[in-house]
């Protein structure tokens, strides 16, 4: 055991793959999709069907969907295991774009919510399909203790009632895992998620959203009016308990690592891009000489070079400590706050520095820009996860520090 | 020599500047007014009494009792492949040690050794117990660490700057001369320097890179050495070296005629050195000095290597410098956020403490995600030269983390206690002064 930063040579072959993925697959129909927002990306299918092929339940060029259990081990032998090696697929993938990687059939959040928490039962049921995830409503964002949509058990079906939006992949999913009430009274400790099949005549989709960036992805808003499921439909307890709602959280602790990944590859795409386009009008970075000393844009480039290494290094640190059973809810936090402003800042900078030529459509720095946001926004905005962490180093309760 | 000239000249003016300004002040009823004309007064007094220029230390002769073949250098580390974050059990030694150092005796000294600036004697002498400055020695010349110890030097420098990052300056600065040295130095030089380290009274020593001027850049060295014949000629000026008077040795940057910057092998005794006192906005407890160096004559050995000190060499040890320093930094960027997390928790204000508020509580959250993160590309970089792997990007992202990060994290260590934290009864005032050194500093440290 030592201290060392570095990936693992096993991990490399994996890597190179997604970034052929990237490469090959994703950049050249990056902007195609960008402009026919809603267009099913259908060069996917055969991709999506290639990765199924590779992965069979392990890790190679998903979203995560394989899902995030955690691996047990009171050996003491250090291990780098599926965590890591899915946040290092991402990170290439989404260098290509991050876009296209929320529209692999199959590589849903709800695959991943599936695949953390499913009974063996369920996997085989729900098990090969593309599962889709239904939190936000109009009025419970970031807030989802505060759903309003309700779950009332009638027989052998649950009757679930209200209206979904933000729904990633949502029109093209066959399934979509709805987070519902059971009692509205008991607060967030009667908050459970059903899986929802996409015909069920009881889910009405009223639109797909219009965005700024992510075009590729679609986003749908449902309305959820006695959509039956059945019972075997709740996935994990079904028992309103105290610590239950932190079992649905949970989903995020592990998928928040994930987001950053993501985060982490749109923003070295854009840093590379403008390394090379600083090179061509004559500005290269000397990491020897002190950056007040260089080129303001080289002493910039620097800095934001950094930022991504720290976005880079916190989220590996999160996945690593997953991957060898240590708690990390506080890094994977940390991760997702740094990883996803720093995606934003950077890939505006990027712009900023290139000029016309990062602003104009002819490249994809302006793209960058705009997909850059919602990672600052979706799995936690920014100011959710400042909360988390501030919550965990300051030992307050949620309603101490709201 | 122009450099010391031009110093003196600009020393003289700027006395100049100070005592116009100080006429108006003298002649204006303003100090009258606020009652502070006694304090200036004194303040002026100690001041002139503090200040002071004389010669540097005597120092032992080094001698070399046995002499090497060849230079003895640490083997490179090597790691299972594996990403891991966790020491190894040596380092986790080192760290504790550091960690309880720290804790017992640093910290309750800081305050005073930032007034005085001094560190005390028996802080000095545990640290050297605790083997700090012999890292970089070869265990053929006494050493005890077979390996490179970049990483373990990041964790004790992190241990200590937790205690008080002067402190930290002050006690780990002899070993920067040693390791460089260690990794750098001829059979000759090893033999005849590094047994000192060893030993129990182990020498007051700098690695002096950093100049006083603007835009400093370590390549660009006004100190320059010129050949004449078999020797070398050094003239220049070094700022910031810590406990300047009493160093016995010190390893020198200058620009070396058809070499380019490199690093001399100097003992204090040697005529034309000496010392003039550079007291500093933090790094107190170092008692930083200004080393003068006019026309020293060196011997053709005095250059550090094997005759032909490479370029390579020396930005490889520009790079562990500042290495050394982010490990400082990020112990004090840690130490902020322990010491404000229970402040914020206590403190209340309109009725509850003020850790309720997220514009406080998001600040401490910041100062966690930063400090985290300059540590890691800390270990990163550190790791990396341990390993034989090239880490000059790396410890550039480094000193850019924690020159940007940690000067933030001062601020806000300060900004999080109010008025409490703008005096000197709460250490965050001093840790804002001390991390401002991340980013000024080259050399004087060495992993």
């Amino acid at each position: 055991m030592t201290i060392n930063l570095e990936i693992p040579k096993k991990f490399k072959p994996l890597a190179n793959q997604a970034n052929q993925v990237a490469t090959e697959v994703f950049r050249p129909i990056s902007r195609k999709y960008d402009e026919a927002e809603h267009a099913y990306p259908k060069e996917l299918d055969m991709l999506a069907s290639l990765i199924d092929g590779m992965n069979e339940g392990s890790d190679i060029g998903g979203a995560g969907a394989a899902g995030v259990r955690r691996e047990k081990s009171d050996d003491g032998e250090n291990r780098n295991g599926s965590n890591l090696s899915t946040v290092l697929g991402i990170i290439e993938l989404c260098w290509g774009d991050v876009g296209l990687l929320l529209s692999m059939p199959r590589q849903g959040l709800g695959n991943s919510a599936i695949a953390s928490v499913a009974t063996e039962e369920q996997l085989k049921k729900y098990g090969g399909k593309w599962a889709a995830m239904a939190i936000t409503e109009p009025e419970a964002g970031s807030d989802s203790a505060a759903i309003r949509a309700t779950a009332e058990l009638d027989g052998d079906e649950y009757v679930l009632n209200g209206e979904k939006i933000f729904v990633t992949s949502g029109d093209r999913a066959d399934l979509i895992v709805v987070w519902a009430s059971l009692d509205r009274s008991k607060g967030r400790a009667a908050i459970k998620s059903f899986i929802v099949e996409r015909d069920n005549p009881g889910l009405k989709l009223d639109r797909l959203e219009h965005k700024l960036g992510i075009r590729a992805s679609d986003t749908a808003n449902f309305t959820l009016q006695d959509c039956r499921v059945p019972k075997e439909a709740l996935l994990g307890d079904p028992e309103v308990k105290e610590k239950g709602f932190a079992g649905v959280m949970e989903t995020f602790d592990n998928t928040r690592p994930l987001v950053a990944a993501m985060a982490v590859g749109v923003t070295r795409a854009a840093l590379e891009e403008t390394r090379k386009r600083l090179k061509e009008a004559g500005v290269t970075v000397d990491y020897d000489v002190p950056a007040n000393n260089q080129h303001a844009a080289a002493a910039r480039f620097l800095e934001m070079e950094a930022d991504y290494e720290a976005s880079w290094l916190l989220t590996l640190q999160a996945a690593w400590m997953a991957d060898n059973s240590k708690p990390n809810s506080l890094q994977a936090s940390m991760a997702k706050a740094k990883a996803g402003r720093t995606c934003v800042d950077v890939t505006l900078g990027c712009v900023e520095l290139c000029g016309s030529v990062g602003y104009g459509e002819n490249e994809l720095l302006e793209k960058w820009a705009r997909d850059s946001k919602i990672l600052d926004i979706f799995e936690g905005t920014q100011q959710i996860q400042l909360l988390i962490i501030a919550r965990q180093l300051l030992k307050k309760s949620s309603s101490e520090l709201r | 020599m122009t450099t010391t000239t031009e110093n003196k000249g600009m020393a003289e003016r700027s006395m100049g500047f100070g005592l116009r300004a100080l006429n108006r002040l003298a002649g204006s009823d303003l100090l009258d007014r606020i009652r502070l004309r006694k304090q200036v007064e004194k303040a002026l007094f100690q001041g002139t009494k503090n200040g002071f220029k004389g010669a540097t230390a005597a120092g032992r002769t080094f001698q070399a009792a046995q002499r090497l073949g060849k230079p003895a250098r640490q083997k490179k580390g090597k790691s299972k492949g594996l990403f891991d974050l966790s020491p190894d059990d040596e380092q986790q030694m080192f760290q504790e040690a550091g960690r309880s150092f720290a804790s017992d005796l640093i910290r309750p000294a800081a305050l005073e050794a930032d007034e005085k600036r001094e560190t005390p004697k028996e802080i000095l002498d545990q640290a050297n117990e605790l083997g700090v400055n012999m890292l970089g020695v070869p265990e053929e010349l006494g050493g005890v660490m077979t390996e490179q110890s970049a990483v373990t030097s990041v964790l004790i420098g992190e241990a200590l700057a937790h205690g008080d990052m002067g402190i930290a300056y002050a006690a780990l600065a002899p070993g920067a001369a040693a390791t460089a040295i260690g990794l750098w130095g001829s059979a000759d030089q090893e033999s005849t320097y590094l047994p000192a380290f060893t030993g129990e009274d182990i020498p007051a020593a700098a690695l002096a890179i950093l100049e006083p001027r603007p835009l400093f850049d370590p390549f660009e060295l006004e100190t320059k050495a010129k050949k004449k014949g078999d020797e070398w000629v050094l003239s220049g000026v070094k700022s910031l070296v810590a406990r300047a008077t009493e160093c016995e040795l010190f390893v020198i940057a200058a620009d070396a005629e058809d070499i380019g910057p490199a690093l001399f092998v100097v003992e204090s005794g040697a005529k034309g050195l000496s010392v003039e006192d550079e007291p500093a906005m933090g790094l107190r407890p170092a008692a930083t000095g200004r080393l003068l160096i006019d026309k020293v004559k060196l011997p053709a050995g005095a250059l550090l290597g094997e005759g032909n000190a490479k370029t390579k060499d020396y930005a490889a040890c520009v790079n562990r410098s500042r290495i050394a320093w982010c490990g400082l930094a990020g112990g004090t960027a840690a130490a902020v956020l322990d010491y404000v997390i229970p402040y914020v928790n206590d403190r209340q204000a309109f009725g509850e403490p003020i850790s309720n508020r997220q514009g406080v509580a998001f600040t401490v959250s910041d100062i966690g995600i930063e400090s985290n993160a300059m540590r890691l590309a800390t270990y990163r970089a550190a790791s990396r030269a341990d390993r034989g792997e090239s880490f000059g990007r790396e410890a550039a992202i480094a000193r850019k983390l924690c020159t940007t990060k940690g000067m933030q994290i001062g601020s806000d260590g300060v900004q999080l206690l109010g008025g409490h934290g703008f005096v000197k009864e709460h250490p965050v005032e001093r840790w804002y002064r001390d991390l401002r050194s991340a980013g000024v500093m080259e050399g004087a440290l060495l992993v």
